[in-house]
């Protein structure tokens, strides 16, 4: 058991859960001492008001709310869960573009702008079809392979301005995304898509809901006669959440893309590309070719968590986007290093960061403090993962040691590290 | 055309000062992708300290009287306070990819997403809204010089220069164009600047000759935090009314653009800068630029979407990246962290 023990901390798949999950705490201890620092030179929050942020940083996910003597009430809350997983589904999938774009040696910063580019496309076929021309399914189908698609051309482009024209993907990106929210704000603007049915939501295009029906020969905006994602039962478990089945099609997605990468000659071509560009063309391996379909993956991928998003039928896109860029398209990248780009570690990576979103909601909504601290923490892990290599090596090697105090050690750190990943699930 | 030019010096100054910042971490060895966020701290420390500053006498009673000696010396002493504050805040990049040998896009990227979350939050608790602004009246009354700041009347014409640069002008935009002549001397013309040159090209051989590329990789990054953190506050004085909300709408990135655009020295990067901020100036304002002065406002009236004029900096970026990037030279070194035992 001793020596069982001791082989699987040895492996190099351990180190690297255990410097993602020691990044995690620190990155979370950063945050309570934020909360802390904070709220000692802010006359207006108090001890107790210190100690309930402290608490919702690392157990907020929990937090069923406050009783009527104003104090936090804990246990499971179905609802922040399943909202847990609704936002967690749009991020496995920003989260797996970074990831494969990496594994290739490019730094996908662009997942924002593919973000945007798969969420106009997918919107504007589903809004764009009128209902009735066919099947409910069928529409949402296509609108979601017209979102990947979409994604995958406006990432094809970074990758081509790389490959052929030996530009820094990073600014590639950077342009290319602040041009999506520009062509995403003119497509929406001179579109009839802007919801006017509801004269309360200004700025907003209409949820997939919402059908084009023709009604006494005039085409109008029908609520109901449109298109969600099917629930499959899952809103009875997560009651009055927003959980629907995409989160099982992001599960699926990830699978597909451990499986493309690990087990495909298309996949291996990638990854030696990444290793070593010049080595892999040596190899007869079409490097540029590898570089703009690497690219073009990622773009695929990104705009697809954008089509399961608004595709749910519950969620409503702000349109007038040119100024800002979508949060969930950075938070792809740590998402993406904090699974050390394994597809699989993907899949509960975006889930802590799902759940750190709702964290930070609770946050806003129970505290004097505000969602913003949850960025920083995620910025710290971020910091960290940039030399997780050296907390690899600064892992105690326990095999040197004597065997009474490897014993001693690695028992009480894994249980407090398996406590804290298995809230993230 | 006087509008003109004063827009696009208001835009081009900050991208050239950050550009600068950028070139002295390249140049160095160390890519600084987190300009962008260092501007960000940069202007919220700026905002914060000027914000702070109406507390206290000095302000008040140099603002009752007309006091704009005084007033300029607190703007100066802000730009210092911002650099001040953005040197340190770029330690962490020193830090993480001097000692640790991390990567360094990767920390950059940390550093940017760290400094718009810090600072909304921080804005947040301290102001209860997104934007921190002053506590009362308007900073551009008390920084910005103006004809009556030299006791000349309003509708006294000072001829075409005088309207253009000491008419509604910041001396911070000044100030940053010395700077940036100064620094650029420093890096051409002495030991210092020739040592920090060494380390980003050939760190191994700067070594043998007995330079310390770890302190030199410290000054150059340093010195790029400083002035990035500087640019910020400028670029939130002159453009934004000396607020700060987390955002500098992507100048950290275009400053990286237009040093690479200016292939790394200092006088392409000075041309760069003014072209980009010629076409951000267009895209901000294409609505009342009045070319020749004829009262005929041509770039309204061709009927072009705003949306596509909002694209121009970027679109122009992208296309003088894809002409001048086979021919750019980057530092050799850079990216690549320094280990004394490899060769």
């Amino acid at each position: 058991m001793k020596n069982t023990l001791l082989d699987i901390y040895e492996k190099e798949g351990t180190k690297k859960v255990l410097s993602s999950l020691i990044s995690i705490l620190v990155g979370l201890f950063v945050g309570a001492i934020v909360v802390v620092i904070v709220g000692l030179t802010k006359d207006t929050i108090t001890n107790q008001g210190i100690a309930d942020g402290v608490k919702l940083i690392f157990a907020g996910i929990l937090c069923t709310g406050r009783n009527a003597a104003g104090e936090l009430t804990w246990g499971f809350h179905g609802q922040a869960l399943g909202n847990m997983l609704f936002r967690a589904m749009p991020l496995i999938m920003t989260g797996l573009s970074v990831a494969v774009a990496n594994k290739t040696g490019l730094f996908n910063i662009g997942a924002p702008g593919q973000y945007l580019m798969g969420t106009m496309a997918s919107l504007m076929i589903a809004l764009g079809v009128p209902s009735g021309v066919m099947p409910g399914w069928a529409l949402w189908l296509l609108a979601f392979l017209g979102g990947m698609l979409a994604g995958a051309l406006w990432g094809a482009i970074p990758g081509i301005l790389k490959a052929f024209l030996n530009i820094n993907e990073v600014l590639a990106c950077i342009m290319t995304n602040w041009l999506a929210a520009n062509i995403v704000t003119w497509g929406f603007d001179v579109s009839n898509f802007k919801n006017i049915v509801e004269n309360t939501k200004s700025g907003y295009v209409y949820k997939t809901t919402f059908g084009l029906t023709e009604v006494d020969g005039a085409w109008t905006y029908v609520n109901g006669n449109g298109i969600a994602t099917a629930k499959l039962g899952l809103d009875k478990i997560f009651s009055g959440s927003q959980i629907n089945a995409g989160i099982l099609v992001a599960v699926l997605f990830a699978i597909a893309m451990y499986i493309l990468m690990n087990k495909t000659t298309l996949g291996y071509q990638l990854k030696a590309c990444g290793s070593n560009r010049h080595a892999a063309r040596y190899a007869g391996i079409n490097d540029k070719r590898n570089i703009v379909l690497s690219m073009a993956i990622a773009g695929a991928l990104s705009a697809a968590g954008a089509s399961l998003y608004w595709l749910s039928g519950n969620t409503e896109f702000f349109w007038s986007t040119y100024q800002s860029l979508p949060a969930i398209g950075f938070n792809g990248i740590p998402v993406a290093l904090l699974a050390v780009n394994n597809p699989i570690g993907v899949i509960f990576s975006g889930m802590f960061m799902a759940m750190l979103d709702i964290v930070g909601q609770n946050l806003t909504g129970y505290t004097a403090y505000n969602e913003y601290i949850t960025d920083v923490i995620i910025s710290v892990i971020v910091y960290l993962s940039a030399f997780s290599l050296v907390i690899q090596t600064m892992l105690p090697k326990l095999r040197k040691a004597n065997a009474a105090n490897a014993n001693a050690e690695p028992d009480p750190v894994k249980e407090e590290e398996t406590k804290e990943g298995g809230e993230t699930v | 055309m006087t509008f003109v030019i004063q827009q696009t010096l208001l835009y081009a100054v900050p991208l050239m000062i950050v550009a600068l910042a950028g070139v002295f971490a390249e140049r160095s060895g160390i890519i600084n992708l987190a300009l962008e966020g260092i501007m960000i701290f940069g202007a919220f420390i700026g905002v914060l300290f000027v914000r702070t500053m109406q507390n206290y006498d000095v302000f008040t009673a140099a603002v009752k009287a007309g006091d704009w000696m005084t007033l300029q010396g607190l703007e100066i002493l802000t730009m210092l306070v911002a650099a001040a504050m953005g040197a340190i805040f770029s330690l962490l990049l020193s830090f993480a990819s001097i000692n640790l040998k991390a990567n360094q896009t990767i920390g950059g990227t940390a550093l940017n997403l760290m400094a718009p979350a810090l600072v909304l939050f921080l804005v947040r608790v301290l102001a209860n809204q997104n934007t921190l602004q002053m506590a009362t009246g308007d900073a551009a009354s008390w920084f910005m010089i103006k004809k009556s700041t030299f006791g000349i009347k309003k509708n006294v014409d000072i001829g075409f220069l005088g309207e253009t640069f000491l008419h509604k002008v910041y001396l911070a935009t000044y100030i940053c164009i010395i700077l940036f002549v100064v620094l650029s001397i420093i890096l051409y013309k002495t030991r210092f600047g020739l040592r920090l040159r060494a380390c980003g090209e050939n760190p191994q051989a700067a070594d043998s000759l007995g330079i310390n590329v770890y302190k030199m990789r410290y000054a150059g990054t340093t010195i790029s935090g400083a002035l990035a953190g500087m640019g910020g506050f400028v670029y939130s004085l002159t453009t934004a009314n000396c607020t700060a909300n987390g955002d500098v709408a992507g100048f950290g990135f275009l400053a990286l653009a237009v040093m690479i655009f200016g292939n790394w020295k200092p006088g392409n990067i000075a041309a760069a800068s003014l072209l980009f901020g010629l076409f951000k100036c267009i895209a901000a304002a294409y609505s009342s630029i009045d070319i020749n002065g004829d009262g005929v406002f041509l770039l309204a009236e061709l009927g072009i979407s705003s949306h596509l004029y909002r694209m121009l900096p970027y679109l122009v970026t992208l296309a003088v990246l894809a002409f001048t990037s086979k021919k750019s030279r980057a530092p050799k070194a850079e990216g690549i962290p320094y280990d004394k035992g490899s060769r």
